[in-house]
This record gives structure tokens, sequence and C-alpha cells, in this order.
């Protein structure tokens, strides 16, 4: 067991963080949350810096341990997430990199990687959510297109997306797993509309997207007719691997931030109150280790992020639903003013036990896939 | 980053596992749950040559010369075995009691207002006089309590007591004080204050070890349980209620062992803290859940469930419980 970096780790740290400290001061202003051309420009933008300094690429071809830096140092230093970048990156670039054919690579990573286009997600529908393989938006073929039609839910960016990352059924009488194809759809094609879905924060985050006889070229799909759900799985095992490492580091800086407040409202002296913030302290340090020990288990099996994942995921959501609660415990009654910190966050944290398979899909998939029990239903 | 077992580490955590196999099987375990109180010292002489009290000695010393990671994987080993006797106090002694590292003495120590094994031990460390016995919850587990008030004079009672230190000798029938107590010798002891006195970090550490073996070995039964017990005509782990109470005991005991090796290997007391806190809940919530998958069962003397939790119980509430650490951490969060 061993927590620390090789030589050369620690130099890739050394030279991102004095990066950092460079260039984050000339970074523009945080666009509104509402601003989505301002926040299309202002990720783009960033991913652009990052292309430009030699780290596009550091959630595709880095090891685990330097994308775990990497995530690590950005956050701490305060740097912008990938935002409208997410799908791209973590996603649809992922898919396409072990996927695509050498042409499809060339049309459409590039672009992702120098921060020009923004890729959102079509997956999930209004009757497919846990149950994704029960999608049913219906592309159909007519030459060298497909024309689909149906709709998809939860897309974030679609409104400021470029391509989209569709799942469609093509073969209806198929066994539902083995009728899916994955295309790449552009967002400007006829038939596509977009309506803004508003979170229960308040924010539109989502979109739902329509398709309404789309023509999406044959061109554009990514391996085989029908074997749509297989080229899912690399990507979605993308995102339960350091998804997360970000946001563990941003919620330990909260914590202590919580505990800074109590002590300046005088509240310090409550031994409960104290000692919940001290059991979150446990929980977080935890998660940490509980990443880096998934980090060098992707290591040693040559990067594919193992079944660790699942039980990292039910733990965290849980706990970051736990630190935006003890949140409202130290604002006291000022948990009801939105115009306070930590108030949306809490908001927010609801969707973690749900986002990415719900927390209870995740314990069907550890009882099932890592502790080997029966399927049911 | 390299935060996994080496092969030395993975062979020394089977070696171990074998040795408790066959040392401590089912069927010892059962004995010992049916002769309560008694240590059985061939067994513990065997665990003193294994190395199991002298493996963080220094070699020059006679010891096995490992660090507090191989510890951490002997005592989850231990957990998981409920292995019966003063296992931590006497790997605490190695080096100092005499006799201790060999197994030779069996040394218990007192912990807050609490003794494990008084009497079956030939040296205590810290003041128990005036200990009681207890009708421990535990049948593996047999307790005193230190009821001494502050000022009454000691009474020398069953073992005797040694001073740490490594010329430590037997004083004779008087009580000496623990250690990081610096109060003078004589026959008025005092009993640490269990909230005031920190704990010692490797003591934490290694209890959080042992309930992480604990951890482990619950969700194991559950499982196994969950696999081959028919109702309703299929197995009840093809039930989702049951699927996600044995999901969460995995959840918990894999967050935890994350946790105690990372402590281990930074030997950090904030850490130690942090691992025990989880430990100590993965530990009893989990043996807690897997009584509950075994049904009927799980509330009988026969099935080894509740033995798990019992002694899941009596680790918990060793240097005070759950208070410290949870301190501990809120104070180095404000810090």
């Amino acid at each position: 067991m061993d927590l620390s970096y090789a030589p050369e780790e620690e130099e890739f740290r050394a030279r991102l963080r004095e990066w950092l400290a460079e260039v984050l001061p000339t970074l523009p202003g945080k666009p509104s949350p509402d601003d989505w051309p301002g926040r299309r420009a202002y990720d783009l933008g960033w991913q652009r810096m990052l292309y430009d300094a030699g780290y596009a690429g550091v959630h595709w071809d880095a090891s685990p341990t330097l994308r775990l830096i990497f995530l690590e140092e950005t956050e701490k230093a305060g740097a912008p997430y990938v935002g409208a970048n997410f799908v791209g990156l973590l996603h649809a670039g992922p898919t396409i990199a072990a996927e695509g054919t050498p042409g499809q690579r060339a049309r459409w990573l590039p672009p992702i990687l120098r921060g020009e286009q923004v890729w959102c997600q079509g997956f999930s529908e209004p009757d497919a959510g846990s149950d994704l393989a029960s999608l049913r938006t219906r592309a159909r073929r007519d030459g060298d297109d497909y024309v689909v039609t149906g709709s998809k839910i939860w897309t974030s960016h679609a409104e400021v997306a470029d391509w989209c990352e569709l799942l469609v059924r093509t073969d209806p009488a198929a066994p539902r797993h083995r009728g899916i194809t994955w295309l790449a759809m552009p967002m400007d094609a006829e038939g596509v509309t977009v309506r803004p879905l508003r979170t229960l924060a308040g924010s539109p985050e989502f979109a739902e997207v329509f398709l309404d006889e789309v023509r999406v070229p044959v061109a554009n799909r990514v391996g085989e007719e029908n074997d749509g759900w297989r080229v899912t799985q690399v990507t979605l095992s993308f995102e339960r691997g350091t998804a997360f490492v970000g946001e563990v580091v941003a919620c330990r800086r909260v914590l202590r931030e919580l505990a800074r407040t109590a002590r300046e409202d005088g509240r310090w002296g409550e031994p409960e109150l104290r000692r919940r913030l001290g059991r979150l302290d446990a929980e977080f340090r935890a998660l940490w280790r509980l990443t880096q020990w998934n980090v060098s288990e992707a290591e040693a099996s040559g990067g594919v992020p193992g079944a660790g994942g699942s039980v990292f995921k039910l733990r965290y959501s849980h706990a970051r639903q736990e630190l935006y609660e003890a949140a409202a415990e130290v604002l006291g009654p000022d948990c009801l003013d939105l115009d306070r910190p930590w108030v949306l966050d809490r908001l927010s944290s609801l969707s973690y036990t749900i986002a990415a398979g719900t927390s209870q899909i995740q314990r069907t998939i550890v009882a099932e896939r890592i502790l080997g029990l029966p399927r049911g239903r | 980053m390299r935060f996994r077992l080496t092969d030395d580490q993975a062979a020394l955590r089977a070696g171990v596992r074998e040795l408790l196999e066959r040392r401590f099987g089912r069927q010892a375990l059962r004995a010992a749950v049916d002769a309560p109180g008694r240590l059985d010292r061939v067994l513990w002489r065997a665990l003193g040559e294994a190395g199991f009290f002298a493996l963080r000695l220094p070699e020059r010393d006679g010891g096995v010369g490992l660090g507090l990671p191989e510890a951490v994987l002997v005592f989850e080993e231990a957990g998981r075995a409920l292995l019966p006797g003063p296992l931590l106090a006497t790997h605490l002694a190695a080096g100092t009691v005499p006799g201790a590292a060999s197994g030779e003495t069996v040394v218990a120590a007192v912990d807050g207002e609490l003794v494990e094994w008084l009497d079956a031990a030939d040296a205590v460390r810290g003041d128990a006089s005036g200990a009681v016995a207890l009708r421990s919850v535990d049948p593996l587990t047999p307790l005193h309590r230190v009821t001494a008030p502050p000022g009454a004079a000691a009474v020398p009672r069953g073992p005797i007591a040694v001073p740490p230190g490594p010329e430590a000798v037997p004083t004779g029938p008087v009580a000496a004080p623990p250690d990081a107590v610096s109060v003078p010798s004589g026959p008025v002891a005092v009993p640490p204050d269990p909230v005031a006195a920190p704990p010692d970090p490797v003591a934490v550490l290694l209890t959080a070890a042992e309930q992480l073996g604990t951890a482990g070995r619950v969700c194991e039964l559950a499982v196994e349980h969950a696999r081959a017990r028919q109702q309703f005509g299929r197995p009840i782990g093809a039930f989702q209620a049951v699927q996600h109470l044995c999901a969460d005991l995995l959840v918990r005991a894999e967050t935890a062992r994350a946790a105690v090796y990372a402590a281990a290997v930074t030997a950090d007391p904030a850490d130690i803290a942090a691992a025990r806190l989880l430990a100590d809940e993965a530990a009893v919530q989990g043996a807690r859940d897997c009584l509950q998958v075994h049904g009927g069962m799980g509330f009988t003397w026969e099935a080894d469930v509740h033995l798990h939790l019992k002694r899941a119980w009596v680790r918990a509430r060793r240097g005070g419980g759950s208070a410290h650490g949870a301190e501990l951490l809120a104070a180095a969060l404000a810090g």
C-alpha cells in the first residue's frame, strides 16, 4: 500500500499548479447560469486554454493517476470544471475514440479537444429512465440516411450543443438490448426541437429534445447497426470512474467553510453540531481514499474503471446530501433564503441519488454484479 | 499510485487467514463460546510464534520489523475470525512487557472504565484496582468495570500491574499508573478520564482494523445466506429488499477499508480517527443488517451473527466510544 506519487507524477502536478496560477487570473468573469451562449463561450474558451497548454486530452490518454491529479489540482485552484464540454470529453468523445472509424475520429475528436464544439446526450426518454434499454425513439433506414422520430429528456446543454450522441431503436423486433444503434446527430438538423426544462432549483439545466423525421446520415453511425448497447457501455463505465474527484475536493472545502461559519456564529460550543461536522469529515476523507483505491485498481487493470465506481457513487451521493443537510443546520433560518450560500447547492444535491443511475439501480448492480446474488425482478 | 496490497501483503493476509482457519476454525470458535473467559494458552503461544505480537518490533529486538499496514491486515483477519483474547493489549505491550512478544505473557489493559480479559491476563497495564467483573454481553470477551472512586486506596487484586517502559519488571502488588498519565506511583491510582485522555492512535487504528474484519465477514455471511435460503420458491437474495441490504453492507465495508488502509499508511491521527468512525459503523450496522438478512436464524445462539455484533459493540466502546474521533476531526476542521 502506497499513497505516494511517482516523481513524474509529482512533476506533472507541479507544472500544472504553476500553469494554473498563471492563467486563472486571466479568465473572464463567470457568466450567469441563465446565459446559455455566455456559458458555452466560457466553457469552450477554458477548453481551448487547456488545449493550448497540452492538457486537453487528459481525460482520454493520461493514466488514471494523472487524471486524478489533474482533477484535484484544477478544483483546488478554483479552475472551471468541464461544463458544456462534459458530454464531449467524458461521454461521446471516449466512445468515438474507442469505437469510431479513423475517419469519424478525425472528424469529431479534434473539435472537442480544441474547444470548438459542444456535445449533448440523447439517451434517456420519458418512458426509458433507469430502464434505458426500453427506449423507443425509432430510426428507420432510408437510403443513406436514418430517419429518426421520438423524444429525449434530461438533455443538458441541448440549447447550445452542436452534436447529440443519440441512442435509437433500429430493430423493434429484436430483443431489446440488441435493437439499439448509436448515432451522432447534428443539433441543427431539420425536425429537432429543444424545449428547456427547469429543475427544482429553478435553473434551466436540462432540456427535452423532440425529434420529428430527422434525417441522420448512416455515415454518422458509430459501431454496427443494432450494436449500440455495447457501444454505450464503454461510455457509462467512463462516467463512473474518476468523474467525482473534483467534487470530493470541493465538498471538503465546503465542510471547512461550514466549520468556520459555525465558529463565527458562536455555535462551536454545540457538541452535536461539532461532531456532526467531524463525522462528515471522516466521510469525505474516506471517499477521497476510496477514489485513490479505485484509481490504483484502474491503473493495475490497464485504465478500465472497475466495479468500485458503483460503490463510490452510492456512498458519495448520499454523503453529498448529508453535507448540505448539515449546511442547513449551520445556516439556521437562513437555510430558507435562496440568496445565501449552500441553499441552491442543497437543492441540486437532491439529484445525486437519481442522476446517472438511481441509488436503487446502483444497489441492484452491486448486489448482482459484484456480490453475485441471483437476478431478481 | 499503488494504493493496493503488495504481493507480500497479500501473502501475509492469506497466511494469517490460513493459520486462523487451522488453529481457530468454527469448532474452536463454538468451543470458546461454551467456555467463556477461558483463554487458550496453546493458541496464544502459536500466535506469538507466528509473530502476531512482535510484528512491529524491530528485527534487532527479536521482532518481525513490519509496519502499521501489515499490523492492520493481521488485525483485520483476527477480527474476521472472531479470535478471542486481549490481542490489542498484548500486541501493544510487546517490547515493553517481558514475554508479551512471544505469547508467553498475556497482557490486559485498562481502557477508560473497562478492561477486557483481566482475569486471564498475567499482567495489566493501567490501574485495574477495584475492577469489578461484568456479566459481559459478548461471550467471547470477559469484561471488568473499573469503578474505583478517586482517592480510594487501591486494592491489590488479580494479575500484577506493570509499568510501561523497556526495563519494566513486575514491581509487586502495587498498581502503577498507566502510561501517558504522569502521577506519582503509590497506593492511590487515578483511572484515566475516558473523555479527556486521548487514546493511543495505534490502538485506535488496530481496533478499526478488527472492526473492518467484522464488516467484511458479515457481508460474506449475509450474501452466503441470501444465496442459500429459499422462500417463495427462490433464493431470498433474488428479492431487491434483501439485495439492497447486502449492497449497503458491501458499500460500508469497502468505504471503511479504504479509510483504514490509508490511515495505516499515513499514520495521521485525524486519518486514524476517521478510519475508526467508518469502521465502527461498518461493523455494528453491518452485523445488524447481516442479522436481519438471516431472519429468525439470526436471532438464535447457534448462528454466529450475534457473536460478530456483540464483539463489534465491545470494540466500539474502546477509547470511550466515537466522541473522541468526531471531536478530533472537528478540531482539525476548525483549526
